[in-house]
């Protein structure tokens, strides 16, 4: 009786901590839309989406997103452009070439960029990255979105890498030896039948990958800048959603205003993206799961 | 024991003709006076042997797998593997097209020609020879790519990118196959959508469409229905006119049937080796009499 009371407890702790992380998940969501109607409520959505200009802290206000939303999509591009090209060749390499004690051992090692603290990822775009650029592009401004971009492609190197190595590996042996058996090199094995049978899982790293990029803080409030700016220039200083939420936590915006309303309604733009995108990466997971039994 | 069963193997491509029943040599030669006798035969008994191995070992670590194999294997002729798991029988087909290659632990020593030509010599291509020696696997392993796609990769890989040209090679292997009714409508649907038989037998037709001189098929039924199975065995029985056929099988009946020799491998061990009726009907070691009869194995 007590034992199965006991039992009882124990999934009743169990299901208590799921409930709690959704509920978690649903109470941001509602502060977010609560907070976010108020906003809208001053702010049409119209205007809100199509303004081109975004100015909520000067004493002409205009409240247009994209500026904040190309900052945001410009320092992503330029992030995926590096980590999608030299992931992918990480990940073939260790998942086709490298011997798997050496696979083993470099795989976490690699990780370790993504351990890296993003504070320190920013100023490593700053004080070195910009700079080293700024000799190649001598018209490179101080704080732009390339440098930012190119360190927090850096950063989900090993995002796109492991889960694309994830993704090659679970690709049957049979079909290699079916490759190799006709003739085929290796090279000519990994990258037209291994990697296409790869496609789904490769294409949810990149996402989640995108994903990350579009939400990360640190790196681009350090390195691209806080002004926002309808531009696809990346030699310039923008700013993204996330580093104008942070200026704005920052600063000495009163409570309550619509300045600082404006936080939230950036907040669910944000929110809405890497929403869109995780559902997305979800669904070809699922869909696109290629069954070889 | 070893040279006794190579002397045997080689009697029999001395004595074969395609008519004639096969006959037992009961006189036992030298292994060099053998590798005489076919050189003094006529070329076209000499053009008769497609693949030989001599003194070959292979080990993987510390294992040895294949003890001191010595064995000529007829061309335009199907040779059935047979043997208990473990026996080494997949090992010897695969070290035809140096497969075992991917294998770390894999180290072999001994000498394996293919029309006289020792195909472990450093010089080798090991790619050049895959598309010599083709094969077919033990589970259907299309690729996820369309039927067209799937015949002609092989091809494609050669650097062969006009498209009548492909056309032609996957119609014509297909039609090889005997599948080329069944998917001429629909070349463009996933490979993965065929049923199992038809997956093999795609498997079979992209290994033709690179035209190679032998198939080696590794338990190329084991994963189909009997229905199934007995298309694949046709399919093998028609294709001999062209190809040298060595398949491994762990089916006695499908042995018996579809095979013109036996080899009987055993922990290592090549057995016996003989044409396939006095193999089955008359084996010379009791070992093979216990495993056809299903007593082992």
């Amino acid at each position: 009786m007590s034992r199965k009371l006991t039992e009882r407890s124990i999934e009743g702790g169990l299901k208590l901590s799921a409930v709690l992380t959704i509920a978690t998940t649903l109470a941001i969501l509602y502060v977010l839309i609560s907070e976010s109607a108020v906003f809208f409520k001053e702010v049409s959505i119209i205007e809100f989406l199509t303004e081109t200009r975004w100015t909520p802290l000067f004493e002409s206000k205009h409240f247009g997103i994209l500026p904040l939303l190309s900052g945001t999509l410009l320092t992503t591009f330029i992030s995926i452009l590096v980590a999608l090209p030299i992931g992918l060749t990480i990940a073939v390499y260790l998942s086709e070439y490298a011997r798997p004690r050496f696979r083993r051992s470099i795989k976490p090692l690699l990780e370790i960029l993504a351990a890296v603290p993003t504070v320190v990822y920013g100023y490593f775009a700053l004080m070195t990255v910009t700079p080293a650029l700024k000799m190649l592009l001598p018209g490179l401004s101080g704080f732009n979105s390339l440098s930012a971009g190119i360190v927090m492609g850096i950063m989900i190197i090993p995002l796109i890498s492991s889960l694309s190595e994830d993704a090659l590996q679970s690709v049957p042996k049979a079909l290699r030896e079916a490759s190799i058996g006709m003739g085929a090199t290796k090279f000519q094995t990994s990258f037209k039948v291994i990697v296409p049978a790869a496609l789904s899982g490769i294409i949810v790293s990149v996402i989640l990958a995108i994903s990350r990029a579009i939400g990360e803080t640190m790196i681009v409030a350090i390195a691209a800048g806080q002004q926002p700016r309808l531009t696809l220039d990346p030699t310039v200083a923008i700013e993204t959603i996330t580093t104008y939420i942070v200026q704005v936590s920052l600063g000495d915006v009163q409570h309550g205003s619509v300045e600082y309303q404006t936080i939230f309604a950036a907040g669910i733009t944000l929110f809405i993206f890497t929403f869109v995108l995780n559902s997305v990466s979800f669904w070809i997971k699922k869909r696109f799961k290629e069954s070889y039994e | 024991m070893a040279k006794e069963t190579y002397m045997m193997a080689s009697e029999f491509v001395l004595n074969k003709s395609r008519s004639s029943e096969l006959i037992i040599p009961n006189t036992k030669l030298e292994t060099d006076v053998v590798a005489q006798s076919i050189k003094i035969e006529s070329g076209r008994q000499l053009a008769d042997i497609k693949i030989s191995s001599k003194n070959l070992n292979v080990y993987y670590g510390d294992n040895h797998v294949l003890k001191n194999i010595n064995m000529s294997i007829a061309s335009n002729s199907i040779t059935a593997f047979i043997g208990p798991s473990g026996c080494g029988k997949s090992t010897y087909l695969r070290v035809f097209n140096r497969m075992n290659d991917l294998i770390d632990s894999f180290n072999m020593n001994g000498k394996v020609e293919v029309d006289g030509f020792d195909i472990y010599d450093k010089s080798v291509e090991t790619d050049e020879l895959r598309k010599k020696i083709g094969m077919v696997f033990q589970k259907p392993n299309p690729f996820p790519k369309s039927i067209y796609e799937n015949v002609a990769y092989g091809l494609k890989i050669q650097g062969i990118k006009k498209k009548s040209v492909l056309d032609d090679a996957v119609e014509k292997s297909l039609k090889q196959a005997a599948l080329w009714e069944e998917v001429k409508s629909d070349l463009k649907k996933s490979a993965l959508a065929l049923s199992g038989g038809q997956q093999q037998r795609l498997c079979i037709a992209r290994t033709l469409a690179v035209e190679p001189s032998v198939i080696l098929m590794d338990e190329p039924t084991s994963a189909l229905d009997p229905i199934a199975s007995a298309k694949i065995e046709d399919l093998m029985t028609e294709l001999k006119d062209q190809y040298t056929i060595i398949v491994v099988t762990h089916n006695m009946q499908q042995a018996s049937r579809v095979s013109d020799y036996t080899a009987f491998f055993y922990m290592g061990d090549l057995i016996e080796f003989s044409d396939t009726k006095s193999m089955f009907l008359n084996p010379k070691k009791e070992r093979t009499q216990n495993y056809i009869t299903g007593r082992f194995g």
